[in-house]
């Protein structure tokens, strides 16, 4: 297993330069410079402009300037952002948490929901369950996000009241945010009603995020399961005696996780990096945001270390879905 | 009385072209401590109608029959719990491909364990030391480490006997075994077919034998029902059916073994078993038959008495032989 996971973290390398050099040239190639953002409207003089492209070492050869953005990071200097002069590390971490609790939530949401929908529609296939569970699927998987989102919020937010519209938590409360995980910290902060708040204000956002990996979640674990069912082995379970909800909930259902879980660990990578429309929606306080703005400041480094934090971040969770594997498929354990 | 009985079984699939019978009134009876082989080619219903013995049809399919008792429990009109008290406890059956008919994500110990638990509601001790009984009595080495092999670990014959081994694990009165020696190698197969004979000399439960292998029912049956196309056309004890076969279909099944075959080349039964489309009107056996005339063609032989085997056959071979000697 150790020879496995460091062969695994060795393949990590190629990843890690490619994606360092891609979000490298990526904001480089987007027209606009960080210099004339930063001067705004009123402009700024030819001297001063000269000297700020000498501060930030813009005059020089970008092969030059790549080598400097690639040795600083892997001494960990990820370079401060343009805007606030903060290091973007520390700038991430602070804002990471919330991207995690929210990807965590819309994955925990999807697979709840998803995977036992996907079962009972297999088993009652081609019954009214199973037609309207995947055309469900269907719409959730299509629909534009925005719209899913806004619609929502129209009605359970604007109409209903039963929903905040933004924000991680009410304002009424104040506490100091130890691990950036606001259902933790409102939960040991003690304060009354703090945690209710933070939950009424992760509701709506899980939902959105959660929608499209639910429908994946639902669709694969619905054909996994057939497939499955179909399987020899199911027939001897049923020679067995046993009843029918050990068959498709144990002897089915630990079959068809596999290729499930491949999906899953696709989707958490596509949550981390796709939450940015939710949290724009929803004024969710994540890195998906904190992106979208540096964008358009044109913060490079910013942008960059961004990028870079969230793929390795995306590594690191199919990592672990490839151990999942081992768990679920013995075949592959033994090796 | 028999320990399974039934009478005028029939199955039939509905498929996207219509219904199609697979199993047409079928008898069968097994006695307690009896191996009775069923016989025949492909298609010809034999697993189909244990199938639904047991009630492990896909919803496709239909069963109708007169009569369907096993020890005593009419099997036609029970609820679905009642019959899974029933099977894989009383009525146990093991099938063709043992690679793939065990899970491949459990061990086989944890398949083993489940069927003692739902059963027998043995605790975790019990459980362990029966399966590990049960390994032995199957012949599998080494069963304290083997119990926690997964079924891609070990080779076919040995999951064949994990197979056995679940099956008789509640001590069964009848056994099913589903072509169980079709999917391994030779060697093994004599292995596999001593180990059922020896084991219902031990236990004395019933064996029901499915096979296309004359060759098998020859070395383990005691009574020999054959098959053809969904219909029992024979019915007779083993020695009684090799030399004195009653059906044409059964006699040339006989002729095509190797062991017998005189010519240079093995004699074939040509054509193949009707369909769903090319049943005949007459006799099904009718158009491959040597010695069919219009008579046959035409009408549907209903089976003769016990005395020649049931013989579902107009002119049934073999009638004076009795006599004779």
């Amino acid at each position: 297993m150790l020879n496995y996971v460091l062969s695994r973290l060795l393949t990590f390398v190629p990843t890690f330069i490619g994606v360092t050099l891609i979000s490298f040239a990526f904001i480089r190639v987007l027209p606009g410079d960080p210099i004339v953002v930063m001067a705004g409207e009123r402009g700024m003089t030819a001297e001063r402009y000269a000297e700020l492209e000498a501060q930030f070492g813009f005059d020089r050869p970008i092969y030059v300037q790549f080598w400097d953005y690639l040795t600083g990071v892997l001494q960990g200097d990820l370079g401060n952002s343009f805007v606030t002069k903060r290091p973007v590390w520390d700038e991430f971490f602070a804002l990471f948490p919330a991207t995690l609790e929210l990807s965590l939530c819309a994955m925990v949401f999807a697979i709840l929901i998803g995977l036992p929908a996907g079962v009972i529609a297999a088993v009652n296939r081609g019954k009214f369950f199973d037609r309207a569970l995947m055309s469900t699927a269907l719409v959730g998987y299509s629909m534009p996000i925005f719209w899913w989102a806004l619609l929502l919020i129209i009605v359970f937010s604007g109409n209903l009241q039963w929903t905040p519209v933004s924000g991680r938590i009410d304002l009424l409360y104040y506490f100091p945010n130890p691990t950036g995980f606001m259902l933790y910290d409102s939960l040991v902060s003690g304060q009354s009603g703090a945690f209710a708040s933070a939950v009424r204000h992760l509701i709506l956002p899980t939902i959105v995020l959660g929608t499209i990996p639910l429908a994946v979640i639902a669709r694969q674990t619905r054909s996994a399961m057939l497939e499955v069912l179909g399987e020899d082995y199911i027939r001897t379970a049923r020679a067995k005696g046993l009843a029918s909800k050990r068959i498709n909930g144990i002897h089915a259902l630990r079959n068809a996780l596999i290729p499930v879980i491949t999906v899953i660990g696709l989707s958490v990578g596509t949550l981390l990096a796709g939450a940015i429309l939710t949290e724009t929606i929803f004024s969710w306080p994540g890195i998906g945001k904190w992106m979208v703005d540096s964008i358009f400041r044109r913060d490079y480094p910013v942008v960059q270390g961004g990028l870079l934090l969230i793929a390795v971040a995306v590594m690191i969770v199919n990592l672990t879905v490839d151990m999942l594997y081992g768990v679920i498929n013995p075949k592959i354990r033994k090796r | 009385m028999s320990l399974l009985r039934i009478r005028n079984l029939s199955v039939s699939f509905a498929t996207a072209s219509g219904a199609f019978k697979a199993v047409d009134g079928v008898d069968q009876d097994v006695n307690a401590g009896e191996i009775l082989s069923i016989v025949g080619e492909s298609g010809s219903g034999k697993s189909v109608s244990m199938l639904a013995l047991m009630g492990l049809l896909p919803w496709t399919a239909t069963v109708t029959a007169d009569e369907m008792t096993f020890d005593g429990v009419d099997l036609l009109n029970i609820s679905k719990s009642a019959r899974r008290k029933i099977v894989g406890n009383d009525l146990a059956m093991i099938f063709q491909e043992p690679m793939s008919a065990l899970n491949p994500c459990f061990t086989v110990g944890w398949q083993i364990k489940e069927a003692l638990r739902i059963h027998l509601g043995l605790d975790r001790k019990a459980r362990h030391r029966r399966a590990v009984e049960l390994f032995e009595q199957v012949g599998i080495p080494d069963p304290e480490r083997r119990l926690s092999a997964f079924p891609h670990q070990m080779s076919g014959g040995m999951n064949q006997r994990v197979m056995i081994a679940m099956a008789i694990s509640c001590q069964p009165k009848l056994l099913i075994a589903d072509e169980p020696t079709t999917a391994l190698d030779v060697t093994i197969q004599a292995q596999i077919l001593d180990l059922l004979a020896d084991l219902r000399n031990e236990t004395g439960m019933g064996l029901v034998l499915i096979t296309h292998d004359m060759g098998v029912v020859a070395e383990t049956a005691e009574r020999v029902s054959v098959q053809y196309a969904g219909q029992k056309i024979e019915e007779q004890p083993v020695d009684d059916l090799f030399n004195s076969p009653h059906h044409p279909y059964t006699a040339a099944l006989l002729d095509a073994l190797p062991e017998r075959a005189t010519d240079k080349l093995l004699p074939t039964i040509p054509g193949v078993v009707p369909g769903q489309f090319d049943r005949p009107r007459g006799c099904l056996f009718s158009p491959r038959c040597k010695y069919a005339n219009d008579h046959c063609r035409a009408v549907p032989p209903i089976p003769a008495g016990p005395e020649l085997g049931f013989v579902r056959c107009h002119y049934p071979l073999n009638t004076d032989e009795r006599n004779v000697s």
